[in-house]
């Protein structure tokens, strides 16, 4: 059992001894296995909200539970992709992915089998010698989330991960995530601030306001996605062709609108 | 503004790179310039020849002395034993310096507790060291070493110091979700990270803890370039003094294109690597 549990999250700022609000009354419960994404304008707290739940940041009051404890500290066993990327430069792309598991005192034999599994997964066989600065944006990325993956964490939490990427590539790993995902099912946060892709990817998207960060909405897409069959397409432009999708796409967008201040058009 | 100042302005501005012609030629004019001079006022005989030799004085002086031993030894032995005192004081410095330097990078207590008290330290000059070195450590291998390490400690500390606090926020973020220990994340994450910064320390170290030497062989009673030097001017011999400083200036000048090309390599390697 995996879950993560936002129960009454606030976090305030401190800036010239005034207090601003960042995040109030978040409460959000993503199941196991559940894939749940997080739009928002930017400065909603939707990442802070991700870091909470990796320990990279804490509450100012509330609690975030993963598996049913409380989180303290960064641990393997959440994983985070970041949208930096943030692979080691001096690593090659092995040696980043075996990297957490060297660190966790996973045997070589062993880790060399997992390394060898995550590389076939995310089709980066034929580079386990390069280095991050030889490989592409996105297939940076994918190492990334190979070394995400190789940890076989509980869950998973990715920070716009495909936001650093260009148009065609960014498909490509939305495509990639869904195959992965069913292939090798966890619970998944996934912040971005991409519509369309909160929607293809996500079972539920949950939308939030601007400035405190609030929750707005939260829908429930797997339904949809369940019910009008959008699994039957392989390819993203079909699923997104979809009434239903265009449906739900707009509704999010609506909602995204209304939380815009005049200053950002 | 006048057509001639303006032609001034343009050959110093400093912005602007010569070409590589005129820039050999002028200097060419520094370097006859400067021992044209000297060797006219030594010519001259407007001063003494013990205290103004000629350049053909000093060079004459310099073969007789990696012949002839002075001080009890050869130039080349009073260099081999001031390069051992000088790897023993420099090497230390590395090895306690750059560890000590990432150590704080990481540490915000340590930081916190060692940064008063180096920063206090390190503004005394390695000459400032010689009558505390004498008195604590003696005139053996305690003393000298102790000099030179004053000299090539603090870049060894401040560079890795720097290099360890300039990572990337995101990397350390994602090497604490990996799960690595302290020690894995000073070893593997902040030293090869920091490499770039601590080659340029190092570089630095070695450059001044190279100058320190001749402080350090004041006080030292048997062999070295600074004792040859100090012998030199209890006989009033200028010409062996100069050929001191001229020994000292050139093994520092090796030194310096020693580590200036393994720099070179690792920004090579590295360059690829941003």
């Amino acid at each position: 059992m995996s879950d993560i549990v936002f129960t009454n999250v606030a976090r305030t700022f401190t800036r010239d001894g005034q207090e601003f609000p960042a995040l109030k009354e978040i409460n959000l419960a993503v199941r196991d296995k559940e894939f749940v994404a997080i739009v928002g304008p930017s400065g909603c707290g939707k990442t802070t909200c991700m870091r909470m739940a990796a320990g990279l940041e804490f509450p100012t009051s509330g609690t975030v539970a993963v598996g049913g404890k409380v989180v303290t500290e960064p641990g393997p066993d959440r994983a985070v992709v970041f949208q930096q990327f943030a692979l080691f430069p001096w690593k090659s792309v092995a040696e980043n992915i075996g990297f957490g598991l060297v660190a966790n005192g996973v045997m070589h034999a062993e880790r060399t089998r997992r390394v060898a599994d995550v590389i076939k997964l995310m089709n980066l066989g034929g580079y386990e010698s390069a280095f991050p600065h030889q490989l592409s944006g996105g297939m940076q990325q994918r190492v990334a989330i190979a070394r995400a993956y190789v940890l076989e964490p509980q869950v998973l939490l990715m920070d716009e991960p495909f936001g650093a990427l260009d148009a065609q590539t960014r498909v490509v790993m939305q495509e990639e995530l869904v195959r992965l995902s069913r292939v090798n099912p966890r619970t998944v946060l996934f912040i971005t601030h991409a519509v369309e892709e909160a929607v293809y990817l996500a079972d539920r998207v949950v939308v939030m306001s601007r400035r405190p960060g609030m929750i707005r909405e939260i829908m429930d897409v797997a339904s949809v996605r369940a019910s009008d069959n959008w699994d039957r397409f392989e390819k993203i432009e079909d699923v997104m062709d979809q009434a239903s999708f265009v449906h739900l796409r707009t509704h999010i967008w609506r909602l995204l609108r209304e939380q815009q201040a005049p200053a950002d058009h | 503004m006048s057509q001639a100042s303006a032609k001034t302005m343009n050959t110093t501005d400093a912005r602007t790179p010569l070409e590589a012609g005129t820039r050999w030629r002028l200097h060419a004019i520094g370097l006859v310039g400067f021992f044209g001079l000297w060797w006219a006022i030594a010519a001259s005989g407007l001063m003494p020849r013990t205290f103004m030799p000629s350049p053909g004085d000093v060079v004459l002086q310099f073969i007789k002395l990696t012949q002839d031993p002075f001080a009890g030894y050869t130039l080349q032995t009073h260099l081999t034993s001031s390069i051992g005192r000088y790897l023993l004081g420099f090497g230390l410095a590395v090895l306690v310096g750059l560890p000590l330097g990432l150590l704080m990078g990481w540490f915000r207590t340590l930081d916190a507790i060692v940064t008063p008290l180096f920063e206090a330290l390190r503004y005394i000059a390695p000459i400032a060291w010689v009558p505390f070195a004498a008195l604590w450590f003696g005139t053996g291998i305690g003393g000298p070493t102790l000099i030179i390490f004053a000299g090539a400690f603090p870049p060894c500390v401040v560079n890795a110091y720097r290099g360890a606090k300039q990572v990337e926020p995101y990397l350390i973020e994602a090497a604490r979700m990996l799960g690595l220990s302290s020690a894995r994340m000073i070893t593997q994450v902040l030293l090869p990270a920091a490499v770039p910064s601590i080659i340029a320390g190092v570089r630095v170290s070695a450059g001044l803890g190279w100058q320190s030497l001749v402080g350090a062989e004041l006080i030292v009673a048997s062999s070295g370039v600074g004792y040859l030097m100090v012998k030199g001017q209890s006989s009033i011999s200028t010409a062996i003094v100069m050929s001191g400083m001229i020994a000292i200036g050139v093994v520092g000048l090796l030194i310096d294109i020693g580590i200036r090309q393994i720099e070179a390599a690792v920004n090579r390697k590295r360059g690829r690597a941003v």
